[in-house]
């Protein structure tokens, strides 16, 4: 099975900001007891059997500083509990969680709290607002549990309901906001403390198809303009493809693949991976840089590294040539084959 | 998380419980007939008065240990006389004008009756309005202001303490797991134990009047308290309390600001709940010598006064009425947002209106003497003429008859008999079947607590007593369900019809337990039949209710699938509607059991021959240690029964996938 760790990050060269070390979440009684009396190498089912549940199976995934980490998986395949087990509302059973080079379950009680309000932010699926105050005092939550004046965390609710675009709704309570609406309250809370971490779990998969959409652009606004660290959930392999710097596929609590979107869909690590992949149009993931063969040259218009082959569509179906340039930049990186691409292109790759 | 389930093979084995029930079926029937043909040894029959232990002196010892020993009574005498007294003298002196601290004049009745209006209207609109200040116009102008404001100051105390304690302990139960498993059982058995039991300690160790009324009114309301606030807390989506994690809250602030906030709903039923039962257990104290309503409806009844009875009885119905309707407005009420640059005084218009009406009904009272308070002579009391029409109407010769013709076959052929049926089966062959009956209709586990519960029961030797409480409690229930279940399915058969006998039930719910007794009295006199009348009609209420809950609450797709299937209306009722409808028609059934128990004891105030008659001639003394064996009778009577019906409904609405 492939982990983190044979990924080469492309994004960012700094200490990363969470990095998790076959970390293990088990349910059940004694947990602990169980683990480390459980031998090497023993399956899902194996510890099902035994009466345990592994919520989060021996996972070791890296997140750096400004990355979007998208982790995907079918409902039970332990996402939810990874993401908890990151900002231990989830206490783990084995293995070390760190953020920002800190283990966290070292932490005591109070410096929890601390690091929660100082640098976490969470994102709900089903938005997890208090029905008895309004936005306002929902987004100022945060705020207030870490003792700042009234003044001071009204202005800045203000502010992030702005950027959310909620202006004049500052007084309305949660259920008097369609759902499109409530998520927005959610984010702008978790947005309240200006964390630098950012979980989203599954925060888009209760709305309504267009809604989705809508939020899901308002969201990539936000990041281009914030630029956090996100650990972001979801069961919808298209929202996935759409956000991820990189995305970790989960099944049975174990990370399957964690690559970018365009190793994912052209070179799966798993069998169950590639039957994931299957169904996508694969030209609007796969970009040039992935289909280049270095030290390869070819003649005439270089194309961009970063392009899809579906927004190449056009050339590739009316160039002639046989190799053609990529350039990343100004920088020229190889050459692709045009029937590669056109393969892609119709899906017989 | 899934939990994981392991399915272990059990053996087939023939010790199965329905069989054991059936063979201690069959013994029992052996062991009375032997009974009937005098075969039988004495000692089988009825426990030798030698073998019973003397629970009560044991408790008394135990009960005198605490109280002397330990020194409890000083505490709770200080408690009583100190801040007990003076919360009760302060709400007293404001409602009606008692020469105590704060020394206020009385509140005028028509400022209080307008603020309940404007509580009204800013709650529920103008029918609450109208509800709440015509109760308390109908309770002045009917010249029964002071005693009502005697039962409110004690509520105005009792309740907010009961709400106070019951979440804090239904906190302390939520968090510390050891806390709930220790008063889980504790309340079970205070809501069933009868209410003379919480009367006699509380006058022991907190005086006779207000004060003992207070605490045992306390106690009486907190255990539901304590049970909506375990349960409110539990069921705070775990979204919102890792959002309130997540925003860094302290354990002080999850709880403060996260978990109640979450829980507000079934925090405020619990409130509904603590207002209900105080309101019902302020009636009572009268038995402890509690002034207001309750003691004159007492006397009242005692003199067989059924107009002034009548007319207090309405007082206390408008009141309940009010109370809980006020209540059950605010747990619906959900707080809506006004539009920006809204005014304070629009925002709080109804605060600003209710003192307006308050300070304009005050100074008015000042000038206008019957604004303020109603002589006795100037009310509106047309007690000595209901009580003439009515005992008129009761003198129709029709009517004599027919109610003479009721009692004389009640009485006559059905309960006499039943009761000596009863009480001819030997001890042991009655315990046996009870078991029996636990065992088939709730398992191993209701049939051991039923063994042993009923074991004890005999012990205590008010065998005899226990029984004749039984019996009355099982014919009222019977007469109940044979009235009960043909009214609930007619009703559900239309739901127009549905709510309003839902209402209606509702409405009947709320009105505390002694005013059951009224009618009955008057149909029937002071009687035997009057006192399962009065339990039956008691009983009937959550029988009609959860029958038309269960029937109506039938999935549509079934009995659509029935009617495709070509059921006529009684297959459709027989095969499907009522199966499915079992289980929730059983809780109904539980809760009538339930009801009758606490019925059965407040009717010894009628005169029966039972375990509350005895109970009630406790109270005049200090008999601690018997009081408490007996209650304790109906206790463990009322849970072996509990145990085994709710259990059986349980398995089988998990049977049914409901």
């Amino acid at each position: 099975m492939l982990g983190a760790n044979e990924t080469v990050d492309l994004m960012t060269s700094d200490v990363p900001v969470i990095s998790s070390k076959n970390v293990w979440k088990i349910f059940g009684d004694n947990p602990g007891g169980y683990l480390s009396r459980m031998p090497a190498g023993h399956s899902y089912d194996d510890i099902r059997a035994d009466g345990y549940i592994a919520g989060v199976k021996d996972v070791s995934i890296e997140v750096s500083k400004g990355e979007m980490l998208v982790i995907m998986g079918l409902s039970g395949s332990g996402k939810s509990t990874l993401v908890r087990c990151f900002s231990r509302l989830h206490d783990i059973t084995g293995g070390t969680i760190e953020v920002e080079g800190q283990d966290i379950m070292s932490l005591s009680e109070k410096d929890l709290i601390e690091l929660r309000r100082s640098k976490m932010g969470m994102v709900f699926q089903s938005f997890g607002l208090l029905p008895h105050r309004t936005v306002l005092d929902n987004i100022a939550f945060p705020l207030e549990m870490r003792g700042q004046n009234r003044h001071d965390r009204r202005a800045r609710a203000l502010e992030v309901i702005e950027l959310v675009g909620l202006e004049g709704r500052e007084n309305y309570f949660p259920r008097e906001l369609s759902g499109g609406q409530q998520q927005r309250v959610g984010i702008a809370r978790s947005l309240a403390i200006e964390p630098d971490i950012w979980f989203l779990d599954e925060p888009f998969s209760a709305l309504d198809p267009l809604i989705r959409r809508e939020m899901q652009d308002e969201f990539l606004r936000l990041q281009d303009m914030l630029g956090k660290t996100i650990v972001f959930i979801t069961h919808d392999f298209d929202e996935a493809l759409r956000l991820a710097d990189r995305i970790a596929i989960m099944k049975d609590g174990a990370v399957e693949q964690c690559a970018t979107p365009d190793q994912i869909v052209m070179k799966p690590a798993t069998e169950y991976v590639r039957k994931f992949t299957e169904d996508i149009d694969k030209s609007r993931v796969v970009r040039a840089s992935l289909l280049v063969q270095p030290g390869a040259t070819g003649d005439g218009m270089p194309v961009s590294a970063s392009a899809t082959i579906h927004d190449l569509a056009a050339i590739l179906v009316a160039d002639t040539r046989e190799m053609i340039p990529v350039v990343d930049g100004d920088k020229a990186i190889g050459a692709m084959s045009r029937q590669h691409a056109l393969k892609v292109l119709v899906g017989t790759s | 998380m899934v939990a994981v389930t392991t399915h272990t093979a059990q053996p087939p084995s023939r010790l199965t419980p329905s069989f054991i029930a059936m063979c201690l079926f069959v013994i029992a029937l052996l062991l009375t007939v032997i009974q009937y043909v005098g075969l039988l040894p004495t000692l089988l029959y009825r426990l030798p008065e030698a073998w019973i232990p003397p629970f009560a002196a044991w408790l008394d010892v135990a009960f005198n240990f605490v109280r002397y020993d330990l020194a409890l009574e000083k505490v709770t005498r200080w408690f009583a006389e100190g801040p007990l007294q003076f919360m009760l003298d302060t709400t007293a002196n404001i409602l009606y004008g008692k020469r105590r601290w704060p020394n206020f004049e009385q509140v005028p009745w028509s400022a209080v009756a307008a603020v309940a209006a404007v509580l009204g209207y800013s709650l529920g609109g103008w029918r609450l309005a109208v509800l709440a200040g015509a109760t308390f116009i109908w309770t002045a102008l009917i010249g029964q202001w002071k005693i009502a404001m005697e039962t409110m100051s004690v509520l105005f105390v009792a309740a907010p303490l009961a709400f106070c304690l019951g979440l804090g302990l239904g906190i302390l139960a939520w968090k510390f797991s050891w806390v709930d498993r220790a008063i889980k059982p504790i309340l079970s058995v205070l809501q069933t134990l009868p209410f003379f039991t919480y009367l006699l300690p509380a006058v022991i160790f907190f005086k006779v009047g207000p004060t003992a009324g207070a605490v045992a009114t306390i106690i009486y309301a907190i255990p539901p308290m304590v049970l909506m606030t375990t349960l409110g807390l539990k069921k705070v989506p775990p979204e919102i309390v890792e959002a309130g994690k997540m925003s860094g809250c302290t354990r002080w602030q999850m709880l403060r600001h996260v978990y109640v906030p979450s829980a507000r709903t079934e925090i405020l039923v619990g409130v509904n709940q603590v207002i209900m039962l105080c309101l019902a257990m302020v009636v009572l104290t009268a038995f402890i010598g509690m002034p207001g309503l309750g003691a004159k409806l007492l006397a009242m009844m005692g003199s067989f006064k059924l107009g002034r009875s009548f007319e207090i009885g309405v007082t206390i119905v408008l009141l309940a009425v009010t109370l809980d309707r006020l209540s059950k407005a605010w747990v619906v009420k959900l707080p809506k947002h006004f539009e920006k640059d809204t005014p304070w005084w629009i925002r709080n218009k109804y605060l600003i209106i209710g003192l307006g009406a308050f300070v304009s009904f005050t100074v008015l009272g000042q000038f206008v003497e019957w604004f303020a308070e109603i002589g006795r002579r100037q009310s509106f009391s047309q007690g000595k003429e209901i009580d003439t029409a009515i005992k008129s109407f009761l003198a129709i010769d029709a009517i004599q008859n027919t109610t003479m013709a009721i009692r004389y076959v009640l009485n006559v052929w059905i309960l006499n008999p039943f009761r000596d049926f009863l009480l001819s089966i030997p001890t042991v062959a009655f315990i046996m079947l009870v078991v029996a009956g636990a065992l088939a209709l709730g398992g191993k586990r209701s049939g051991i607590y039923a063994a042993v519960f009923f074991s004890l029961v005999a012990l205590t030797g008010w065998w005899d007593r226990s029984v004749i409480t039984l019996y009355s409690v099982i014919s009222a229930v019977i007469l109940a369900v044979a009235i009960g279940l043909p009214i609930g399915i007619l009703a559900a058969r239309s739901k127009a019809w549905s709510e309003r006998v839902l209402l209606i039930c509702d409405t009947a719910q709320t009105f505390p337990s002694f005013i059951y007794l009224i009618p009955a009295i008057m149909l029937f006199g002071i009687t035997a039949t009057s006192v399962v009348m009065s339990i039956l009609i008691f009983a009937m209420v959550p029988l009609v209710r959860y029958t038309i809950e269960g029937l109506r609450n039938v999935p549509p797709e079934m009995t659509e699938a029935a009617d495709m299937s070509g059921a006529t209306r009684m297959q459709k009722l027989w095969n499907v509607q009522l199966p499915l409808a079992l289980p929730t028609m059983a809780v109904g059934f539980n809760q009538a059991i339930m009801f009758a128990f606490f019925m059965v004891i407040i009717a010894a105030f009628i005169g029966t021959q039972d375990l509350g008659q005895e109970l009630q001639k406790t109270l005049a003394g200090t008999n601690m240690g018997k009081n408490f064996v007996l209650g304790i009778c109906v206790s463990l009577m009322a849970l072996t029964f509990d145990m085994a019906i709710m259990t059986w409904a349980e398995t089988k609405k998990r049977a049914l996938g409901l």
